[in-house]
C-alpha cells in the first residue's frame, strides 16, 4: 500500500494514472449530473416560502462547496509542497486553482441571481458574500503568483505562502451566517445531524454535490497532466513518451 | 413539476433560475473543453521539439 503511494507521488507514474482515471470519473459525474438534475429540477416539490426560486440551490450550494473545499485542497497540497518539496503537489495546487475559482465566480454569480428575487437586492456587502468575494480574489492572487516568476520552484513557494494566509478566510467565511446578521439565510444541510430540508430535496442536492465533485477530479486530472507535462518537459521519461 | 409549462416559467422565476443553469452550464463546459485543448497543444510541441533536436 504504501509503496503504491510513494510511487503515484512519481511524476511520470501520476501521468499514466491521470489519463487511465479521469474518463472514468468524467462519466460518473455526466450520469449523476443528470440524476441530479432530474430530480432537482423535475421531481422536487417547490418551496413552501420560495417557490420554485429554491431550485438554484442545486448549483449554488455545490459550487460554494467546491469553492471551500477545492480551496483547502489547493492550500493543502501547496502547503506539503512548500514544505516538503513535493514537485507533485505543488503540481496539484496549481492544477486545482483555476477550478476553484470557476466555482467560487459560480456562488457568487448564482447566489446573486438567487438574492434578487427573495431579498430585492443583487449584492449586499454583509459578511457571507464579502468573504467570498474575498476567496475569489485569493484564488486569483495564487493563480497570478505561481505564474509570476521565470522559476517555476519559486513561483509554487511564494503562491504556497499565500494560500496557506488565506485559509483563515474559509472558518470566516462558513460561520459568517452564524456570526454576523446577514441576509443569507443560515445552513441548510448538517453533516450526522437533523437537516432543515425534506428528502424530496435533499437527495438531489446530494447526487448534485457528488457530481459536482467528480466533475473537478476529473478534470483537475486534465489540468494535471498538462502541468506535469510542462514542468517536466526537459526530463528522460518525457523524450521517451513521446 | 406538474407541466412543461411550468418547469419552463418556474413558477414566475425563471428569468433568474434559468440563467443561473445556462452559466452554471456554460463555465462548466469551458473548464471541461480547456484542459484538453491546452494538453493536446503542449504534447505537438514537445513533440515537434524532440523531432527537431534529433534528425
Amino acid at each position: 500500500m504504501f509503496t503504491w503511494f510513494h510511487k503515484l507521488a512519481s511524476p511520470p507514474y501520476f501521468y499514466k494514472f491521470a489519463q487511465y482515471v479521469a474518463p472514468w470519473t468524467g462519466w460518473i459525474s455526466l450520469i449523476l449530473l443528470a440524476i441530479g438534475l432530474y430530480g432537482g429540477l423535475w421531481l422536487a416539490p417547490p418551496d413552501y416560502q420560495q417557490g420554485d426560486a429554491f431550485r438554484i440551490i442545486y448549483i449554488h450550494v455545490p459550487s460554494a462547496w467546491m469553492s471551500m473545499f477545492g480551496y483547502s485542497f489547493m492550500a493543502i497540497a501547496a502547503g506539503i509542497g512548500l514544505i516538503w518539496r513535493m514537485k507533485l503537489a505543488s503540481a496539484v495546487a496549481a492544477a486545482s486553482a483555476p477550478l476553484g475559482a470557476s466555482f467560487t465566480f459560480l456562488a457568487l454569480v448564482t447566489g446573486s441571481l438567487w438574492g434578487k428575487p427573495m431579498w430585492g437586492t443583487y449584492w449586499v456587502w454583509d459578511a457571507r458574500l464579502t468573504s467570498e468575494l474575498i476567496l475569489l480574489f485569493l484564488y486569483f492572487g495564487f493563480m497570478a503568483l505561481n505564474q509570476a516568476f521565470s522559476e517555476q520552484r519559486t513561483g509554487d513557494r511564494a503562491s504556497a505562502i499565500l494560500a496557506l494566509v488565506g485559509l483563515v478566510n474559509l472558518p470566516i467565511i462558513h460561520y459568517s451566517v452564524e456570526w454576523w446578521n446577514t441576509l443569507h439565510q443560515g445552513p441548510t444541510v448538517f453533516v450526522g445531524t437533523h437537516s432543515d430540508i425534506s428528502m424530496g430535496m435533499l437527495v438531489p442536492l446530494l447526487v448534485m454535490i457528488s457530481a459536482f465533485m467528480l466533475y473537478s477530479v476529473t478534470f483537475v486530472m486534465k489540468r494535471l497532466q498538462f502541468e506535469i507535462l510542462r514542468r517536466e518537459r526537459n526530463t528522460t521519461w518525457i523524450k521517451e513518451l513521446l | 413539476m406538474k407541466s412543461w409549462h411550468e418547469f419552463l416559467t418556474m413558477g414566475g422565476y425563471a428569468v433568474y433560475v434559468w440563467p443561473s443553469y445556462a452559466i452554471a452550464a456554460a463555465v462548466m463546459i469551458v473548464n471541461a473543453w480547456l484542459p484538453g485543448r491546452h494538453l493536446r497543444r503542449l504534447l505537438k510541441e514537445l513533440k515537434q521539439r524532440a523531432q527537431e533536436q534529433q534528425p
